[in-house]
């Protein structure tokens, strides 16, 4: 590693204020940054010693997490191809599959991220910031595998510059991007992010699709369920067969239809487990948002109707179907567009379980409300820490009144 | 008869070099000085000139908008030098001590037979106001007003801080004598923060004032984790600060008439060879105070006059701060280290668990000051609520110092903090930012804004 530090002090004067790159100094300092941790010390006065922590091992320990969930999709996606196509072949052949549709839809979101993200670093003058390394693999994990490339590059580009640049960058954008960049594409494109034929690579092209499968998510067919079928055999799941029905342990292992990343709840949950150990993601969050979702869902059970059917599903269901913990462990945990209050995070969590749950069950146009209620969640954190300051700022005026 | 208070929140940092607790020689050096930058919001008016004779306590300059509070040197000598940084700012008055050890006679008396004018006007005279502090801001106090409540902390929770109890062993009489002349100074009360469990501790037969004990983490010692617990300063309100080390020295002056800031002074970190108590004078020339006792490295070395929390970075060369009793000696961090954010990091500090090192917890670490990454907005929350326990939400206040917002600033409790309350969440912040620069910048813009 000493001929590339020494290389990198050999071409750095080049970048330095005078040199013949001076204009590109930010873009070379977050590569040498991302080399090397720099020989920065603390400055003369203040603390002289500091945490290891700093931006870029917090995202790398999301970007780890988020390992698992991608791994599965890759073999999720192979293995809803072949099984729609009738075919069994072996677990290496699922996932080469999937890992050749999933892999260019990361690059392209790595790549049209973060080359965006480079020309504000060259306009703005400051070091890359880390963010868009957990938004460029969110990205990928939250769109149908059989997504337009093209697509993808265009609303994540569009979400990188209006989510977040245009308010400063890390650390000051007020929606999730990654969730942007979903909500960009689901709007501007409805007919390549639902319905039941874009969950599964090819079913949409249909050559050799077997006859009467259907790649409705679970998510769609709860939506879908009568009440005459509900009387007679309450919720019922099929994998794309009429004939193969699929339970609850299913849908928590993942092999099921649906975005890339968020079919498999246990892969999640290994991904929670080290947020929350790590520390880097806030359990309070996870946890309220759990408890938003049960109370909403108990509550629909309640007052379920033979009108929507939907509202009887059982609230636990809806843990394991579509992108509810997807959602909640790695989107509504980013700390910068939740509530920022230890105690607004508690009613920001709740508050995105039961919108989640109120707009999957009522919204009678899309089956799923995960997108929406953290989108709407972000844009109220604000309000919610709002309250929370008020009450610890009329806490000491009371102090005062006391006397 | 004393409360309990339980601090939950905060962090003790395990530093290799505590000091051994017997006092080893004490020190002398040939150069003192007094530095008019030690003290917050100063604009030095000079007294005393290059080559005058002066005592302990003769007065070198004074704060030219409060004209009756003086800086006095600390040893009996000549003025060697008046040395000046850029713009002319003046960074230290330099004293060659002559070794006689004269000081300038003040009233020497019991304060409890003092009035109030005369107590106050013996503290100005001999130079030992500066050490009365005040919240809001953290600045020297106002000899014209009258505080609510004067608050003594007699333990320093910071990582390899001297051990006070240590300290003032030898010097309690000094202890209560300056104790009962704070007493007089305010119409409330004087609090002293007492380290909970030392059944020994002197402090509990400290006369004229409320004991309460305190236990818990590091920022425990610190006064405003204190004040915020016993009873937090309000809008309007002012209450005055001391360490114990401090009032020893306000008690010398009332029981032998003199000016002698000698201090016990831990010698501590990673980089001393042997780091022990040694009894020296307040502003005495680092290089001395450390001869013989720094370990040779390839690195470089960093002085901290103070902790590592809160100290400032000093040369060899320079002198002790007017506020410490503790030199810290760790080594600098200026080595770049390759995909230092990617390794697994074991032995690394961190109080996130991203790192492996939580697999070594006791073990007493050995921190250089490398910055550990580069400089970001605001990103991680809640990240400070886990260090800092005063009743305040820290991130908010320092959002609202930063956009410059007065009323928030008021609002969010700007007048119970001093920076020191803010250093741990300045070691622990993913985005390092400058957080006690920054609380201070707030403090100034108040000072300014209100007039």
């Amino acid at each position: 590693m000493k001929g590339l530090r020494k290389y990198i002090e050999k071409i750095k004067p080049r970048f330095e204020k005078g040199g013949k790159y001076e204009n590109w100094h930010s873009v070379f300092e977050s590569f040498e940054t991302f080399l090397f941790v720099s020989g920065e010390t603390a400055p003369k006065k203040g603390a002289h010693i500091r945490d290891a922590i700093d931006s870029k091992r917090l995202m790398s320990v999301v970007v780890i997490a988020l390992i698992p969930a991608m791994l599965f999709g890759m073999w999720n996606s192979g293995y809803q191809h072949f099984l729609s196509l009738g075919q069994n072949v072996a677990f290496f052949q699922e996932f080469w599959h999937g890992f050749i549709k999933v892999l260019p839809i990361i690059l392209v979101s790595y790549i049209a991220g973060l080359g965006t993200e480079f020309v504000f670093v060259y306009i703005k003058k400051k070091e890359i910031e880390e963010g868009f390394l957990v938004s460029g693999l969110l990205i990928p994990l939250i769109v149908p595998v059989d997504i337009p490339l093209w697509m993808v590059a265009v609303a994540t580009i569009l979400a990188v510059i209006f989510g977040k640049e245009v308010f400063g960058g890390t650390g000051m954008n007020i929606v999730n991007p990654a969730l942007l960049t979903r909500a960009i594409l689901f709007f501007a494109y409805p007919s390549k992010m639902s319905g039941d034929k874009i969950w599964i690579s090819g079913l949409e092209k249909g050559t050799g699709i077997v006859d009467g499968f259907s790649g409705a998510t679970p998510l769609a067919q709860a939506a879908s369920t009568t009440h005459e079928q509900l009387t007679q055999h309450g919720f019922q799941f099929f994998d794309g067969f009429k004939e193969n029905a699929i339970n609850f342990y299913d849908m928590f292992m993942g092999w099921i239809p649906g975005s890339i990343g968020e079919t498999s709840t246990l892969m999640i949950l290994i991904g929670a487990a080290i947020l929350l150990y790590t520390g880097v993601a806030s359990w309070k969050i996870m946890l309220s948002g759990l408890v938003g979702a049960a109370v909403m869902g108990i509550m629909l059970n309640t007052f379920a109707t033979p009108t929507n059917p939907y509202m009887a599903l059982p609230f636990y269901y809806h843990y394991v179907m579509g992108g509810f913990a997807f959602g909640l462990v790695f989107m509504a945990t980013d700390p910068v567009s939740a509530a920022q209050t230890e105690r607004g995070k508690w009613i920001y969590g709740f508050l995105i379980g039961v919108m989640a749950i109120l707009i999957r069950v009522l919204n009678p146009a899309y089956p799923e409300g995960m997108m929406l209620a953290i989108l709407l969640m972000n844009v109220f954190a604000p309000l919610i820490d709002y309250y929370v300051i008020r009450g610890n700022v009329s806490k000491r005026l009371k102090r005062v009144k006391v006397k | 008869m004393s409360d309990l208070i339980r601090i939950k929140k905060g962090l003790d940092i395990n530093l290799e070099g505590k000091a051994e607790r017997n006092l080893s020689e004490t020190k002398t050096s040939v150069f003192y000085a007094v530095k008019p930058t030690d003290f917050h919001g100063l604009t030095p008016k000079v007294i005393a000139k290059p080559g005058d004779e002066v005592k302990a306590g003769t007065p070198l300059f004074y704060d030219k908008y409060k004209p009756n509070v003086l800086f006095t040197s600390p040893v009996s000598g000549k003025i060697s030098a008046i040395n000046r940084g850029e713009r002319r700012k003046i960074l230290e008055f330099v004293v060659e001590a002559d070794g006689k050890n004269q000081s300038e006679e003040f009233v020497k008396s019991n304060p409890n037979e003092l009035s109030r004018e005369v107590i106050k006007e013996n503290l100005l005279k001999s130079g030992c106001w500066p050490y009365i502090l005040q919240r809001p801001f953290a600045i020297i106090a106002n000899p014209n007003d009258i505080p609510r409540d004067i608050f003594v902390t007699t333990f320093n929770s910071a990582p390899l801080a001297p051990d006070f109890d240590f300290v003032v062993k030898d010097d309690f009489e000094n202890f209560q004598t300056g104790i009962n002349a704070l007493r007089k100074l305010t119409d409330g009360k004087i609090y002293l923060g007492i380290k909970a469990g030392q059944i020994s501790s002197l402090y509990k037969t400290t006369a004229n004032a409320e004991k309460v004990e305190f236990s818990g983490p590091h920022p425990v010692g610190n006064v405003g984790t204190q004040i915020n617990k016993i009873k937090p300063v309000n809008k309007g309100e002012i209450v005055w600060t001391l360490n114990a080390t401090e009032v020893i020295i306000i008690g010398r002056l009332f029981n032998k008439g003199i000016y002698d800031p000698t201090r016990i002074v831990a010698i501590t970190g990673s980089e001393v060879i042997r780091p022990a108590y040694h009894k020296a004078i307040s502003g005495i020339q680092i290089e001395k105070l450390v001869e013989n006792n720094i370990k040779t490295t390839d690195g470089e070395i960093r002085y901290i006059s103070g902790n590592v929390l809160t100290g400032e970075k000093v040369s060899p060369k320079n002198f002790l701060g007017f506020y410490d009793s503790q030199l810290t000696i760790i080594p600098e961090g200026n080595e770049p280290e390759f995909l230092g954010w990617g390794a697994p990091g074991f032995g690394k500090f961190s109080i996130s668990r991203t790192f492996f090192s939580w697999l070594n917890k006791n073990k007493e670490l050995k921190i250089n000051t490398n910055l550990r990454g580069g400089k970001r907005p605001f990103i991680v929350t809640g990240e400070f609520e886990k260090v800092f326990p005063l009743d305040i939400l820290p991130m908010q206040l320092l959002k609202a110092i930063h956009v410059k917002d007065l009323d928030l600033m008021e609002e969010l409790g700007i007048y119970e903090v001093a920076e020191e309350d803010f250093a741990l969440c300045e070691v622990i912040n993913t985005s390092k930012i400058e957080i006690q620069k920054l609380v201070r910048e707030g403090f100034e813009f108040m000072i300014k804004e209100l007039g």
